[in-house]
């Protein structure tokens, strides 16, 4: 069996067709396993949905019971057989209940990580290497200038701003599914315990990662409490709320954002942001090539992100690799797209 | 060292001016000599170094990085030092390594033979993290450009010693970096530093741009107008040193000395004692030249006696800080200029002469005069005229950009509609959008119409319509050349801009035989087909003297 008879690109996304089912399709379609809940990769309206029980529980949080037909949890490491392949979900490291898919057939095996990061994070399980003759991976940072520092590092700079800004209230802007979780969780860690404020869009996602066992202390609604008296508080808020007029109503605040992107000073600036927090969900540049060639895998396929630099540093040490050139997933990373239409 | 690259990375980001302050206060005062002297020098602009040209970067990172990979790196960071901070192999000695003092940095810079700097460099960007490397990198090529200005350092250090800024600006010209005697007086460990310059700049007074609710709030009568003429502002200053020589200095507006490409100006200046304010420019047989004129005479090391009598330069002064062994700011204008043209009549030259100043019956009258000054000036001088400039009689000259004393009332700038040709990615804030364009607009080939480019513009959208630009351009790219793509600009498919200039003069550089001053994009025209921009007949008509009203 060749890779290509197992797995391939197609516009609804990887489909398997002796198995007839889609990773992480795009468009609705009759069955669909999904590596995790960021909404580029899990959409509603699929006939069904195989997926981990984290992954279904925020999909249901997001799109409402009815986001598919059927459901079905992936245990972890357990395979599935679907018509002679199998199927089994490991740990991405990405954010809570992220796997990645890995798909065998008469002896080949085919691993769609998804999103992945090999950075520790106190929020998920870290990622398991897998052996595997076709690798597919992100790269979402894939270019030699991207070395995500420690988060720890990242958030020092927060907590150090905000003794020298006391009278400030820091907004962070950061993704409502993971990454707002992580910073909440790295806060906790560096030894601060204050009360830490939300912004409504994240206020759900955020009390099921703490109902799942994340140590995120004590939180509060942003809604109700007095914008004016959040001196040298943090408020966790969506990014796009940290341009727009939510935040207008805070009294001089240091705007701050985490994100992988934070790197280039160009996109920081380009955001308005004062206090750029490196703090990605992504694998890095050197976590991207140790990855690869953990897998041993012979042929590497690279789906979204920055496709070119890793492809050539991939053929570089004499491995085949090619852009899949999948359409509709984010090549920003962790800026999630608009949830797609017609899911409420 | 790191904690200047923390510092200079902060400010990098912080737009508010008193936040920029609190980090330097906080900078100065808790970093020791002479690492905080040599900081306040690489702000102030007076620490040099010549010897990190973009090349030698260049060679020393592809010793070191796959070419593909830089390429694709450097095209995405769009920055050469960034991406060689970002890029640079981590080092196993990293941790091992004493961390430098900026003033170490800068003292092995300046004693290594030039052969041994490529080493040297080498060594140090090991030893340091990103932000290290990235000011580092940043600091030996001249590019820090932070945001901040020499004013708003002095302006934290006045602060943290809770003193005027002025009483800085004073003796700041006598002292070289690592500024300790400055350090020691603000600390109160030492009498204030003798200041070396018997002729010192002072910093300059600003205008606002007049706003439609200011002709409603404001009472013509208290204020007087003068020609805002199309020069650059300068400040010519003399004083007596310790030997009883007269020291004669002329200064940009950010306090630039520029006396050496003036010596006609310095000449004229002859007698006079003080400091005054007024507009560069070059007058020709009585008659006030253009900005394209004056060019001719600007960024010049050296100048000719030939360039200096086909340019002579002059300057229209408005305005008198010191006399008489006197600071005058705090006089009214009326005060202030009469003093000024006293001065100005016993210099007799006809390279220093007043700026005219116009009672204001009404702002109707004001607004007739600015739109036509051809009624008062030449055809020629008009051209010249940027506008009004509006002052209040009672306002005292303070340095920055007080609120309501001085208005400026700029003329309409000129229009004119363009075919965007081709685009390259922007440079710091915007490097990862195509931002930089170049557009042209109609003229008769030899196989029919064909577009000529005539200018570059890289701002004057906002970040919404630069996404919408760059998404144009993506999706309409016919051509690559390196960095640059070459759009779609057919008679009927293409992006046609409203671009805004100055003022338009010949060139032999551009290919239209045309240069436009300081060109921006007012408006994006989705609504206009290519066909119907602008042709060069336009523009050549604009640079022959006629002109267009927005
Ligand atoms: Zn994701």
């Amino acid at each position: 069996m060749r890779p290509a008879d197992l797995l391939i690109p197609t516009p609804a996304g990887l489909y398997c067709p002796p198995a007839d089912v889609f990773i992480d399709p795009v468009r609705p379609v009759a069955r669909a396993l999904i590596t995790h809940g960021h909404s580029d990769h899990a959409r509603a309206g699929h006939g069904a949905v195989l997926a981990t029980r984290e992954t279904l529980d925020m999909m249901a949080i997001r799109y409402g019971e009815g986001f598919t037909g059927e459901r079905q949890t992936a245990k972890l490491g357990l395979p599935v057989d679907i018509n002679g392949v199998r199927f089994s979900f490991h740990p991405a490291g990405h954010v809570l209940g992220s796997a990645q898919i890995a798909v065998e057939a008469n002896g080949l095996r085919i691993v769609a990580s998804g999103d992945y990061k090999r950075a520790l994070d106190p929020t998920c399980a870290p990622f398991e290497v897998l052996r595997c003759d076709v690798f597919i991976t992100e790269a979402t940072f894939g270019l030699p200038v991207f070395t995500h520092p420690e988060a720890g590092l990242e958030v020092a700079k927060l907590l150090r701003s905000i003794a020298l800004f006391p009278e400030r209230a820091h907004l962070v802007g950061a993704y409502s599914l993971g990454k707002a979780q992580r910073v909440i969780a790295e806060i906790r860690q560096a030894g601060c315990d204050e009360t830490i404020y939300l912004h409504g869009a994240m206020e759900k996602l955020t009390a099921y990662y703490a109902e799942q066992g994340s140590k995120l202390g004590v939180l509060r609604p942003m809604a109700g409490s007095d914008r004016q008296a959040m001196q040298g508080a943090i408020i966790l808020c969506p990014p796009s709320a940290i341009q727009d007029v939510w935040s207008r109503k805070f009294a001089d605040p240091v705007t701050c954002f985490a994100s992988g992107w934070m790197r280039i000073r160009a996109r920081a600036r380009q955001r308005g942001v004062e206090l750029p927090l490196i703090v990605s969900d992504h694998a890095d540049w050197p976590e991207l090539q140790q990855t690869i060639r953990e897998t041993e895998a012979s042929e590497i396929w690279v789906t979204h992100g920055q496709e070119d630099a890793l492809v050539h540093w991939c053929q570089s040490i004499g491995l085949a690799a090619r852009p899949l050139n999948m359409v509709g997933y984010s090549d920003d990373g962790d800026a999630e797209p608009e949830a797609p239409k017609g899911t409420p | 060292m790191n904690r200047f690259a923390a510092l200079i990375d902060r400010l990098g980001y912080e737009p508010g001016r008193n936040a920029k302050i609190r980090l330097l206060v906080d900078y100065f005062a808790t970093t020791p000599d002479p690492d905080r002297g040599y900081a306040l020098a690489a702000m102030a602009g007076t620490l040099d170094f010549g010897q990190a040209k973009p090349a030698l970067l260049r060679s020393l990172i592809s010793e070191r990085t796959d070419p593909t990979l830089f390429a694709l790196s450097y095209d995405y960071v769009g920055d050469l030092s960034e991406t060689i901070a970002l890029m640079w192999p981590a080092s196993n000695t990293q941790s091992a390594q004493r961390e430098l003092g900026l003033g170490e940095v800068v003292a092995l810079l300046s004693n290594t033979k030039k052969a041994d700097i490529p080493a040297l460099l080498a060594n140090l960007l090991d030893g340091l993290d990103e932000t290290g490397r990235w000011a580092m990198l940043k600091l030996i090529t001249g590019g820090l450009r932070i945001g901040i200005s020499s004013r708003l350092a002095k302006t934290a250090l006045a602060q943290g010693a809770d003193i005027e800024v002025d009483a800085i600006e004073q003796v700041w010209h006598g002292l070289t970096p690592p500024y300790e005697a400055l350090f020691l007086w603000l600390e109160g460990k030492a009498p204030a530093p003798l200041s070396g310059n018997p002729a010192p700049f002072r910093p300059v007074m600003l205008s606002h741009a007049i706003e439609d609710s200011d002709f409603v709030s404001l009472n013509s009568a208290d204020f007087v107008a003068e020609w805002k003429w199309d020069g650059i502002r300068v400040q010519a200053t003399a004083g007596t040193d310790a030997t009883g020589k007269t020291v004669t200095k002329l200064y940009s507006r950010a306090g630039e000395d520029i006396s050496d490409a003036f010596p006609d100006i310095i000449d004229a200046l002859m007698g006079f004692d003080g400091a005054i304010d007024g507009e560069l420019l070059v007058v020709r047989d009585g008659k006030v030249e253009s900005f394209n004129a004056l060019q001719q005479r600007l960024n010049r090391k050296k100048v000719t006696p030939k360039l200096m009598a086909e340019y002579p330069a002059a300057i229209c002064v408005y305005d008198l800080l010191y006399a008489d062994g006197e600071d005058w700011r705090d006089k009214p204008f009326t005060e202030r200029r009469e003093r000024l043209e006293q001065l100005v009549a016993q210099l007799k030259s006809p390279r220093i002469e007043l700026s005219p100043v116009f009672d204001i019956p009404s702002w109707e009258v004001l607004a007739a005069l600015r739109a036509s000054p051809e009624g008062k000036v030449t055809p020629q001088e008009a051209e010249a005229i940027e506008g009004c400039m509006i002052k209040r009689r009672d306002s005292p000259y303070l340095a920055g950009r007080p609120k309501g004393l001085w208005f400026k009332w700029k003329r309409d700038p000129f229009i004119v509609d363009a075919v965007l040709m081709y685009a390259r990615r922007g440079h710091g804030k915007r490097s990862s959008f195509y931002s930089d364009f170049t557009f042209g607009v109609w003229r008769d080939g030899e196989n029919g119409p064909e577009l000529v480019p005539v200018g570059k513009a890289y701002f004057g959208f906002t970040d919404q319509e630069l996404a919408e630009i760059d998404r144009f351009v993506r999706k309409h790219t016919v051509n690559r050349f390196g960095p640059v793509r070459e759009i779609v600009h057919e008679p009927d498919l293409g992006l046609v801009f409203e671009v805004a200039f100055e003022g338009i003069g010949p060139s032999t550089r551009h290919r239209s035989g045309l240069a436009m001053r300081f060109p921006r994009i007012s408006r994006l025209r989705w609504d206009k087909p290519p066909r119907e921009a602008d042709r060069i007949e336009t523009l050549t008509a604009l640079s022959a003297g006629g002109r267009k009203k927005s």
